[in-house]
């Protein structure tokens, strides 16, 4: 169940970001990616999720085992705080919502209206929609944003028991979680822009 | 995808879902037709039936661009497409959730309305029957519109344009079934057209509009 990347070229809008990418994220491992505003670690993330083609090289990881979380949560303003979740959790085939809900301290909000969470309570409950989808790798892009002190503990926590229990995660932040966790920089990978891609399929990516 | 379902049909009827816009213009359409072309009750007959397909189609269109693109800016349509369910089915759901609040409220409504318009007697049972064979296209081909240009800004015209001409089959043949119908002519060529096209989308645009999103949420 390791995530396995090979030589990966990864690229937004036809152009080359990242390139000649390699490491492994295997079980109980935890990978932070590290690296400017623009350098594409979302671009990254998002070819690891399988949401766009790489441009060249492997990605090898089993079916199924990708959790996503972007920097929208994925919510629904007129939907509660359970309604939400437990549709997420029945799309992933889960059902029980309640240790989430425990884990990121969300249950006195259970009832409440998604339009009427704060900032840092829609992203506790974006976050929780991670443990409820029982996939073992996440991928997670600035998990967090607008949270306070007490949330990133209690997100790192979360974090924490997934890895313990054999999971993985590889997170692109910039603040330091206080978890074990390997460091990557992607700085060096960064693609020559220039060298856009030629062959075929580069005339239709150009407008795809 | 059950669960799918229920949110949208959830989301629609909640405050701010948009269910009845549809509705509303279609009475408004059936409404002001009568003071635009006078009160003459013959030609009205004659027309009612074009008329109420033509309000139920523009009723229809309303409210395609909500299909995908709510989904696409909160964030949802990324976590489905990396979700267990397939996104050919997922868009399946998300037409008929659209079918649901949109296309069966109008067919259910629009004999209520052809009292309006003077529809003859039997014509308000084939208006009924080709609405309610005819809509699932319109839900169909609609959302496979909304998924081409979901992420567009302002997508909304281009997909009016390039919606409109696919739904004319529709149209077309839906509005002949029942003008054949009341005038007692032999409507059964057209009618299995009509049902024929219904099929045809059910079948192939679930798969095309899925491309679309994948595509689109690169």
């Amino acid at each position: 169940m390791d995530l396995v990347v090979r030589d990966l070229t990864v690229a937004r809008g036809g152009v080359p970001v990242l390139e000649h990418l390699d490491f492994t994220l295997g079980a109980g491992q935890v990978l932070v990616l590290r690296g400017p505003n623009g350098s594409g670690k979302t671009t990254l993330l998002r070819t690891l999720a399988g949401l766009q083609p790489p441009m060249a090289g492997e990605v090898g990881l089993p079916p199924e085992a990708i959790a996503y979380a972007a920097h929208a949560d994925g919510l629904k303003a007129q939907l509660s705080v359970t309604e939400n979740l437990a549709f997420w959790a029945s799309v992933h085939g889960t059902r029980d919502i309640v240790p989430a809900l425990k884990q990121m301290n969300l249950e006195s909000l259970a009832d409440r209206m998604a339009a009427n969470l704060s900032a840092g309570q829609k992203r506790r409950l974006g976050l929780a929609r991670l443990l409820v989808t029982g996939r073992p790798i996440w991928l997670l892009d600035e998990p967090t944003v607008s949270l306070d002190t007490a949330s990133v503990a209690l997100f790192a926590e979360a974090v924490g028991a997934h890895v313990a229990g054999g999971g993985a995660a590889l997170i692109a932040t910039h603040i330091d979680l206080g978890l074990e966790a390997e460091i990557l920089d992607v700085t060096p990978f960064k693609a020559d822009p220039s060298v856009v891609a030629t062959g075929a399929g580069a005339f239709d990516e150009a407008f795809l | 995808m059950i669960a799918l379902l229920v949110r949208d049909l959830r989301l629609t009827f909640r405050a701010g879902g948009g269910f009845g816009l549809g509705l509303a213009f279609f009475l408004i359409v059936t409404v002001l037709v009568p003071f635009g072309v006078g009160p003459e009750s013959a030609l009205l007959a004659r027309i009612a039936p074009g008329i109420l397909w033509v309000g139920a189609l523009l009723a229809c269109l309303l409210s395609l661009d909500r299909i995908f693109q709510l989904d696409f800016e909160d964030g949802s349509l990324d976590i489905l497409a990396t979700a267990p369910i397939p996104m050919e089915g997922a868009v399946a759901m998300k037409a008929l959730a659209h079918w649901l609040t949109t296309g069966l409220p109008l067919t259910l409504a629009a004999p209520l309305f052809g009292g309006l318009m003077s529809l003859p007697g039997q014509g308000y049972l084939w208006v009924f029957l080709t609405l309610l064979i005819g809509t699932p296209a319109l839900s169909m081909i609609g959302t496979f519109g909304a998924a081409l240009t979901v992420g567009l800004k302002r997508g909304g015209l281009l997909l009016s344009l390039l919606v409109l001409p696919l739904y004319i089959p529709t149209l077309l043949f839906g509005a002949e079934t029942a003008r054949r119908a009341i005038q007692g002519v032999d409507y059964a060529q057209t009618f299995a057209i009509l049902a024929g096209v219904t099929a045809g989308s059910l079948a192939l645009l679930p798969f095309a509009a899925a491309a679309a999103i994948r595509i689109n949420l690169r």
